[in-house]
């Protein structure tokens, strides 16, 4: 399996000797080696090796200002290390990673429909980016909502549209920066159903940044709290989807990491 | 009470006022309140509007005027518009020229007037120069305050989904200075008939400002009122016209939504 370093929004390479660590089954969708970030003296990541197999659902979570954000804009290719590498698999030759923002952040100026499309630009255009902005757009619900401005939209809504947009391009990798963290408690819930349904469906590999350790456990496959710039830990969560929000198992597992990052082991 | 909201969400209580002084202006004139030389009756001034018209003097003042506005505020406007989106996209030129470009605008442009005619006479040119000056630096300034007040995380997203330069500034840039763009537009079209009518009143021999300052020679002073008049008409007109414009461009905005 080809593992090509991304160019363009460019990443060092890796050196050909590096063994994966953590390593486990299946494709690899990237890799993080001994990655540094610093900015100035503040050290924000400090020897981050990680390793994600494709179509998995990772989780990040730590306290604010711990470097999980950091690690995000890393992996899309927002900010380079200060040392280390990241690697992404490249498949096909157009491994894509799309971001998923705190806010939607959709174009005021431009309807509902259209904010969709920029997630194909160079990748489809016309008619067909119309077409499959539309069927996306149907999949988060919002078919009848395509040529409002989205000025009318809820909170929830924007972000809708924001995740139809990360997903229309059908990215291999979606970078999901605490997305929720605006919406009220039962929007967020909706939207975190809506994200595992199109998670199943689309087979991507999601990395989930979040405070919301309920959240993580709720959706992910693999739980790594990170903490003053390491990970303190990496968990499985092992449990049968579709998960029902509250059940034993999951809250004994969201006891567990609480008690990790606070110390209370 | 309900007219009166009806009326006012038709836009047309905005006129109710100008027609009820014009009415009280003209009540007062017949009954001699004020002599016709210091003021006359707006029927006296419409009677001006109906004898200039029919000589073609009124229609041929107004199409100079027109003429010469439009000329200097595409001038200055472009200049000021190319320099706004230039300073605000780059640092480098936003180095070199902002500062200067500030020290300029801080010279009334109107003060130029003397020095103006001495360069370019009573012609065209001095004019087009004096509106075009006039109207550069509400367009730059405003301009470039739309562009750097754009959102960064608005810009940051395009990067990030792979906008190239060009639709970068065609589909997030140019959207977002848009509002501020327009409130120069409207400032400058405000300046350009200011601008334009001092000119034309101390140096010009057409237009709008010619033919009232003609008038006062002949103490003509229904055509000077008229005059004044016409002036308020076609700045009334040019501001709609941007409105226009604004809502058209704008419908994206909740200002600018009907609800």
């Amino acid at each position: 399996m080809p593992a090509a370093t991304l160019t363009a929004r460019s990443l060092i390479a890796a050196p050909a000797h590096a063994r994966a660590i953590g390593s486990v089954g299946g494709r690899r969708a990237f890799a993080f080696k001994e990655v540094g970030k610093r900015f100035g003296d503040k050290i924000v990541l400090d020897g981050i090796s990680l390793d994600v197999r494709a179509g998995q659902f990772l989780a990040v979570i730590g306290k604010s200002g711990c470097g999980k954000s950091t690690l995000l804009r890393l992996l899309a290719g927002l900010d380079r290390p200060s040392s280390g590498s990241v690697t992404l698999s490249d498949e096909e030759g157009h491994s894509r990673t799309r971001f998923m923002f705190q806010e939607p952040r959709l174009l005021p100026w431009t309807s509902v429909v259209k904010n969709v499309e920029i997630g194909l630009t160079g990748i489809a255009g016309g008619t067909e980016a119309r077409q499959r902005a539309l069927a996306m757009l149907d999949e988060v619900g919002l078919a009848d909502r395509a040529g409002e401005w989205p000025s009318v939209l809820s909170g929830g809504q924007k972000q809708r549209v924001a995740l139809a947009r990360a997903l229309v391009g059908q990215p291999q990798i979606l970078a999901l920066d605490e997305p929720l963290g605006a919406l009220d408690a039962l929007t967020r819930i909706e939207m975190q159903q809506l994200l595992e349904r199109i998670w199943l469906d689309q087979k991507f590999t999601a990395v989930l940044v979040t405070h919301d350790v309920g959240e993580a456990v709720a959706l992910a496959d693999r739980v790594v709290v990170i903490s003053a710039g390491k990970i303190a830990f990496d968990l499985d969560v092992a449990v049968a989807r579709p998960r029902r929000h509250g059940s034993a198992e999951l809250a004994r597992i969201e006891g567990a990491i609480l008690d990790q990052l606070f110390g209370r082991v | 009470m309900r007219l009166a909201a009806r009326l006012a969400h038709n836009g047309a209580a905005g006129w109710l006022l100008p027609a009820a002084i014009i009415a009280g202006w003209e009540a007062a004139a017949r009954a001699g309140l004020i002599p016709a030389n210091v003021l006359p009756a707006p029927s006296a001034v419409a009677e001006a509007f109906w004898r200039l018209t029919l000589s073609g003097e009124l229609i041929r003042n107004i199409g100079v005027s027109t003429l010469r506005a439009l000329s200097g505020f595409a001038i200055g406007g472009s200049i000021g518009f190319a320099l706004g989106l230039a300073n605000g996209l780059s640092t480098l030129s936003r180095g070199l020229t902002d500062t200067t470009l500030q020290m300029i605008r801080n010279v009334p442009h109107l003060a130029l007037i003397p020095l103006v005619i001495l360069w370019f006479g009573i012609d065209e040119e001095a004019k087009l120069f004096l509106v075009a000056l006039g109207v550069f630096f509400p367009i730059y300034v405003n301009t470039l305050l739309g562009i750097q007040s754009v959102d960064p995380q608005l810009v940051e997203m395009g990067r990030v989904y792979g906008l190239d330069r060009r639709a970068l500034f065609l589909r997030v840039i140019l959207p977002g200075a848009l509002p501020s763009i327009f409130v120069g537009l409207r400032y400058a079209l405000g300046i350009m008939w200011l601008t334009l009518i001092v000119a034309e009143t101390i140096s010009a021999s057409s237009g709008l400002g010619y033919m009232a300052m003609q008038a006062r020679e002949f103490l003509l002073i229904d055509v000077v009122v008229l005059s004044i008049l016409i002036y308020a008409l076609l700045g009334k007109l040019a501001d709609s016209l941007a409105r226009l414009l604004e809502r058209l461009s704008l419908g994206w905005h909740p200002a600018f939504q009907k609800g």
